[in-house]
């Protein structure tokens, strides 16, 4: 087996085993990093293997945690009706956006994907029959699956959460080994040549682009339920800003650095606001110290000392 | 709908344009030198209302207030150019991280600084009070935004057209190695670039804050309208600036009037629309 194979096993087998121990807070904690695991990783198909640096990734996140959360509490819709109606929302408005995103690269790309974020954000604020507006969604209950065990429960969640995480991690990493995933690093080192070899590249970019929406909605169904609540803050820019900063700290283009990137800015924001209000400053010397001294991340870091 | 909310909301759209001409201009200048994404530029703007308020509090004097607003964010701009984006040349990414960086730290200091409540710059007497016309009035206030706009507009369009360091901003935006490579020290006119951008933006803040408010959460709030404007008019072009806060500021104020549910998306869809047709936005040649 290939070794980040096992790298993965290991690591969800480690955390499926420690869980128990662990008292409700940081079980809570690790939930909420699995599910920012799974953003970073979406956000890594288009970051890290297509080159494609999205401000706006919170869009589908927020799509589908709006969908859920207001089909789970208004009316009365199950779990797979919510999933299902979640992640067709974040691929509808990946597939819309990404016409528009997709014609634009680099500088031009970043700001399109902000301004479309923002158009989410800005319905999510102001549609406020549909949202609540600024009160957000609550009151969102777990899902019922008809298991012996209830999913309110720290611990059950837990695993539903990792079991979730696992298989779209399996789907991620068959994707980018894939000719498909192989061809997108291609179109990342240069789009020219994949483009005179009679690539697609239009399409492809576009498919990296609904696929990476879709697990982001994927996220932010699974965090509808873990917060029971959905709000404006969901979707604002610094969410989006967030989630690029996972990857940059995890290393792009690995699929497990942004994972952990994403454990440890869930456990670094959590744990530093319990000791200080001043959080968002550190965390903004946080953003500037990773790319003044980690510009490859966590797995860079990784990378340099194997060599 | 009469014909008086037609001229009324046109004009606070126009005077709201005016004001977003300040904060983009300077935005659209840097993203055409440096090809910077500088999410920082909100903060600007925040911070020299948040200064010029403590001067308005100090010394009463609201020509101070710009000044002072304008020179300490200038300054604070210097700092952040050439101590941290000046070692990032071309990598977007780092860039945006960096200043996203930034503004939280802004953020947090400002709330640090001058707390949670909300407040606004006083008016001078000279410039409150409204005119009349016939039913109509218009706020003297609003009516100064515009003409300040249309003297900043002027000047920048002056110093672009028609001076020696403005032909040299003009040929960096175009091609910057080119520009290198004929021996104009883009490096340097980066920096001022940076620095003149900073400082309109934070004059804006203060004059905004007259007129919208000094409150925590106002840099975040007028980014994306700055980017919008940007995205609209074409990276780096003046006039597309100047075009794109008129559209913006109109298609807001309509949008707010007339669809206050759906008002962000009658600002960002014609933007959309606009894109899909032209790429580069309406001006931008890139």
């Amino acid at each position: 087996m290939d070794h980040r194979v096992v790298g993965a096993l290991l690591v969800l087998a480690g955390a499926a085993g420690i869980a128990p121990a662990l008292p409700a807070y940081p079980l809570t904690l690790l939930t909420q990093a699995l599910i920012a695991a799974m953003l970073a990783m979406s956000l890594d198909v288009l970051l890290g293997y297509t080159g494609l640096p999205s401000l706006g990734h919170a869009a589908y996140f927020g799509v589908a945690a709006y969908a859920v959360a207001i089909l789970a509490t208004e009316h009365r819709v199950g779990f797979a009706g919510c999933l299902a109606a979640g992640l067709v929302a974040a691929a509808v408005t990946a597939a819309l956006f990404g016409l528009i995103a997709i014609r634009a690269s680099g500088t031009y790309f970043l700001m399109i994907t902000l301004a479309l974020g923002m158009v989410i954000w800005g319905l999510a604020f102001r549609w406020v029959t549909l949202t609540k507006g600024d009160n957000g969604v609550s009151g969102v209950p777990r899902p019922e699956l008809g298991l012996p065990w209830s999913l309110w429960s720290p611990l059950p969640f837990f695993y539903f959460t990792l079991l979730i995480l696992a298989v779209a991690w399996a789907l991620l990493g068959l994707l980018v080994t894939s000719s498909f995933g192989l061809s997108l690093k291609g179109i990342r080192e240069s789009e020219s040549r994949m483009r005179v070899l009679g690539y697609n590249v239009w399409l492809h970019k576009y498919l990296a682009f609904v696929i990476a929406g879709v697990f982001s909605g994927l996220a932010g169904a699974l965090w509808a339920y873990y917060n029971g609540f959905v709000s404006p803050v969901d979707v604002q820019l610094v969410t989006s800003v967030e989630a690029l900063l996972m990857v940059a700290l995890g290393g792009p283009g690995t699929l497990a650095g942004p994972a952990a990137g994403a454990a440890v800015i869930v456990f670094l924001k959590n744990f530093v606001s319990v000791y200080t209000k001043r959080w968002l400053l550190i965390l903004g010397a946080v953003y500037i110290g990773v790319i003044l001294f980690a510009p490859g991340g966590l797995a860079g870091a990784v990378a340099r000392r194997r060599r | 709908m009469t014909a008086e909310f037609w001229i009324a909301q046109t004009f606070n759209g126009l005077s709201y344009g005016a004001l977003l001409f300040l904060l983009a201009s300077g935005l659209s200048l840097i993203f055409g030198v440096m090809r910077i994404v500088n999410l920082a530029h909100g903060s600007y703007f925040m911070l020299g209302g948040y200064v010029g308020l403590s001067v308005v509090w100090r010394t009463g004097s609201f020509v101070a207030a710009l000044l002072a607003g304008a020179v300490a964010v200038g300054l604070i701009g210097v700092a952040m150019e050439r101590l941290f984006l000046s070692r990032l040349p071309g990598q977007t990414l780092g860039q945006v991280l960096m200043t996203i960086g930034f503004a939280l730290i802004f953020q947090d200091l400002a709330l640090l600084i001058w707390g949670g409540d909300p407040y606004t710059i006083p008016v001078p007497p000279l410039l409150s009070g409204v005119v009349r016309l016939d039913t109509l009035s218009f706020p003297i206030y609003r009516i100064f935004i515009v003409l300040v706009a249309v003297v900043v507009g002027l000047l920048l369009w002056l110093a672009l057209d028609r001076t020696r360091t403005g032909a040299m901003i003009r040929a960096a935006v175009d091609d910057a190695e080119m520009a290198q490579g004929v021996g104009i020290r883009v490096p340097r006119l980066s920096l001022g670039v940076f620095a003149l951008g900073a400082c309109l933006a934070a004059f804006g803040g203060v004059i905004g804050g007259a007129f919208l408010g000094v409150y925590p959460g106002a840099d975040f709030e007028v980014l994306p309208y700055a980017f919008v404007v940007v995205i609209v008019g074409g990276l780096g072009s003046l006039p597309g600036a100047m075009v794109g806060s008129l559209l913006v500021g109109l298609l807001d104020n309509f949008g707010k009037a007339l669809f206050p549910e759906l008002s962000y998306f009658t600002l960002f869809a014609p933007m959309a629309l606009i894109l899909a047709l032209r790429p580069t936005g309406l001006f931008g040649r890139v």
